[in-house]
């Protein structure tokens, strides 16, 4: 029977319309998937090394298991987001002749072998061959492997039990956050605390039986609760949010646009992925910490001006890109309305320009490395409400892409073409090649001036622009539609 | 009111729609019928510009509608699902229509009014997103905010479709009433020749893209309808 499973599980994978995307995004993702396993394969087989660089006098074994209690957290923390039990893929096998308790199994059994816990093998077992080469005890290693395995495997059931909550969801953060306070502000050392916890399971090979024991309770409670609902208007029901309506009243004031910057508004707030889209941006205001911390960089003024057209345009990219696919589900019906299509323009410039102002508010802190930091993300800030926001939305009109709103964010490509590597060559690599040769000949001063400029040159002549862009989506606007009603493309 | 001359829509080689010359009245209930494939959706999709015809042109009301827009403010249809902006309640779907029909909600709050039998109180005040309703439910919405704005020309693809018998029977009462008082347009598809021809007053059969029937309907229209389809 579990052949069966296993040989429909095989079909659906080929089969599946992501699969037969075009040759090019295809190989683009297995690149990507490479480089995503090879990244954590090289973390998994160097975080020895950098462990023992950190803390010198102790084993980064010991140090290792002192944080795996925060690994823990975050894990459950981000499957909350992005693992769902597949019912819906079992339905059609309810009204066929196999036992209940064995499609219960499957699914079950099915997220065993997700991609979410290969994640930690691949970052687990060169680790851990690291730690034989280094003499660690052999029995000891591969139980220990043995017991993180077995925690993964918890930490994937236990996501699906309490996936039905919200409340879950807060506990973990909270969770996180207040360990993290208490370690960091030496109120209860956490980490001591956990740290001998999971050394143990190395310590003592006896160990490695509670996280299996573990592992089997968790299964088995899954199993009962999933058996028990295998009902369409129980578990299999897909779940259905409760509306909340809202006016958003205040956007009244914006006039003529307010009501696609409401449509706007929800569109984002209503939606997976835009919603992702949103919280994804904002996480990278953070992404300067990575660069600006490091000497290297320091002087390397070009790479601040990718950080400023970055971090204050990544909701510019992210979002922006693909306009007016995000409308793709009902464009024909956009499209036979009355509607003034420059409106709709605008209200997508006016919500991006927020976005990037409130980027750019968010990383003000940074003036702490230095004014330059500053002054290039004023200046990259500029050139991306003036420049980059008119681009984006000329490229969008070259989009036509179906993209699912419903669908999952995580490694969704859907609407993804060429334009969008088409899009990203202007967008980042203009104002950085812009930046770099007057920086070069002149200064940063200069550098800086000359973005802002082009900013506010783009800026006044917005209207204009605009004016330019509604006639390119009108001409382009049978092509958008025929292509937005394909789907599975 | 609409008048289609030489208008041919064509994919590759293949002709789906080949309409040599007609003409709908103001004010005309106008009924479209044919087997799949037939160019119903075809001659819907150009009316209302949402495809570029082959050749030929379509004027509503003295306006060609793929040289100018002015068309929209008078027009209004519901083709399918793909109408709906599933992540709206209805409420917030038909004030949004509203918004872009010039309609403040006062107003579109008083049209739902009259529409309170037809939803069945499963529309409005119900916590739930358009996508989340069901198909009948789904294009019950659709069909009402076509109505919203006085539009001159209403355009609706299948609305009889999935509709459980209670709403097809008070649909029909909507769509007749509508063509008869107010001297709106309404031209409607369907394969269901019963009602088809108790609403409408004329009745145009297409057949692999070209006008094999044009109809007035009258008692014996039905039968008719029935022999050309059953062969």
């Amino acid at each position: 029977m579990f052949k069966h499973f296993i040989r429909l599980q095989w079909k659906s994978f080929f089969r599946s319309s992501s699969f037969g995307k075009g040759i090019a995004l295809k190989i683009l993702m297995i690149f990507f998937g490479l480089y995503m396993l090879a990244a954590l394969v090289i973390t998994g087989s160097g975080i020895y090394f950098v462990l023992q660089e950190l803390f010198p006098d102790q084993s980064p074994m010991w140090t290792l298991n002192q944080y795996l209690v925060y690994w823990i957290l975050m894990e459950m923390f981000f499957r909350y987001f992005l693992q769902k039990l597949p019912v819906m893929d079992i339905k059609p096998f309810l009204i066929v002749p196999i036992h209940k308790s064995k499609i219960t199994h499957y699914i079950l059994g099915r997220s065993g072998v997700s991609i979410y816990n290969l994640f930690a093998i691949f970052f687990f077992l060169p680790f851990a061959i690291v730690l034989l080469f280094k003499g660690y005890a052999a029995l000891n290693v591969l139980l220990w492997l043995l017991s993180i395995f077995a925690i993964v495997l918890c930490i994937n059931y236990v996501n699906f039990l309490i996936n039905k909550s919200d409340k879950a969801l807060f506990v973990i953060i909270g969770l996180i956050l207040t360990f993290y306070a208490l370690d960091y502000f030496q109120i209860v050392p956490i980490k001591e605390f956990f740290g001998p916890t999971f050394h143990g399971l190395y310590a003592y090979p006896l160990a490695f039986l509670a996280p299996i024991g573990l592992a089997f309770i968790v299964y088995w409670l899954n199993y009962r609760f999933l058996r028990n609902r295998l009902f369409l208007d129980d578990s299999l029901k897909t779940k259905k949010q409760e509306a909340k309506s809202s006016d958003l009243a205040w956007t009244r004031r914006f006039g003529d646009i307010a009501p696609f910057l409401q449509l706007d508004l929800k569109l984002i707030w209503r939606n997976k992925r835009t919603k992702a889209q949103v919280f994804i941006s904002l996480l990278f205001v953070f992404y300067g910490l990575i660069f600006y911390t490091q000497d290297i960089y320091a002087n390397m003024m070009p790479m601040f001006a990718f950080l400023g057209i970055f971090m204050t345009g990544i909701f510019l990219a992210n979002f922006g890109q693909f306009i007016p696919a995000w409308d793709s589900a009902y464009y024909s019906m956009m499209m036979s309305q009355n509607i003034p299509l420059r409106k709709y323009l605008d209200s997508k410039a006016g919500l991006i320009s927020v976005s990037v102002v409130v980027m750019f508010l968010l990383t003000i802190p940074y003036v702490y490395f230095g004014w330059e930091a500053l002054a290039i993300n004023f200046g990259s800030a500029l050139y991306n409400l003036g420049v980059n926001i008119p681009v984006i939305l000329y490229f969008g009109s070259f989009n036509k892409k179906r993209i699912e709103l419903d669908k999952s964010p995580f490694g969704n490509m859907q609407g993804t073409s060429g334009t969008q590597f088409l899009i990203m060559l202007p967008v980042l690599g203009a104002p950085i090649l812009i930046f770099t040769i007057f920086h070069f000949i002149f200064s940063v001063e200069v550098a800086v001036a000359v973005l802002s400029i082009m900013g506010i040159v783009g800026f006044m002549f917005k209207n204009k622009l605009l004016d330019a862009i509604t006639e390119q989506y009108r001409k382009k606007k049978y092509g958008m539609i025929a292509g937005f009603k394909e789907k599975n493309s | 009111m609409i008048t289609a001359d030489n208008l041919t829509k064509a994919y590759g080689s293949q002709l789906v729609l080949n309409i040599n010359h007609l003409e709908i009245p103001k004010g005309q209930s106008f009924g479209l019928v044919g087997n799949n494939g037939a160019g119903k959706t075809t001659f819907f999709s150009l009316l209302l510009d949402l495809i570029q015809p082959s050749s030929g042109k379509i004027v509503n009301n003295e306006v060609e509608v793929s040289a100018s827009e002015d068309w929209k403010p008078f027009t209004s249809s519901f083709i399918d699902e793909s109408f709906l902006i599933g992540y709206l309640t209805p409420e917030e779907y038909f004030y949004f229509i509203g918004d872009l029909r010039g309609r403040n909600r006062a107003d579109v709050d008083a049209l739902l009014a009259q529409f309170e039998d037809f939803f069945h109180g499963e529309i409005l005040g119900q916590k739930k997103y358009l996508r989340d309703l069901s198909k009948g439910n789904q294009k019950k919405a659709g069909i009402v905010a076509s109505f919203i704005g006085n539009p001159e020309v209403v355009i609706l693809d299948e609305p009889f479709a999935n509709l459980d018998p209670t709403t097809q029977i008070r649909l029909k009462a909507i769509i007749k009433e509508l063509a008869a008082s107010e001297g709106v347009t309404v031209l409607v598809s369907s394969h269901d020749l019963i009602h088809v021809t108790e609403v409408c007053e004329r009745i145009v059969v297409l057949n692999k893209g070209e006008v094999v029937k044009d109809i007035q309907t009258s008692a014996e229209t039905l039968k008719e309808l029935e022999t050309f389809f059953g062969g």
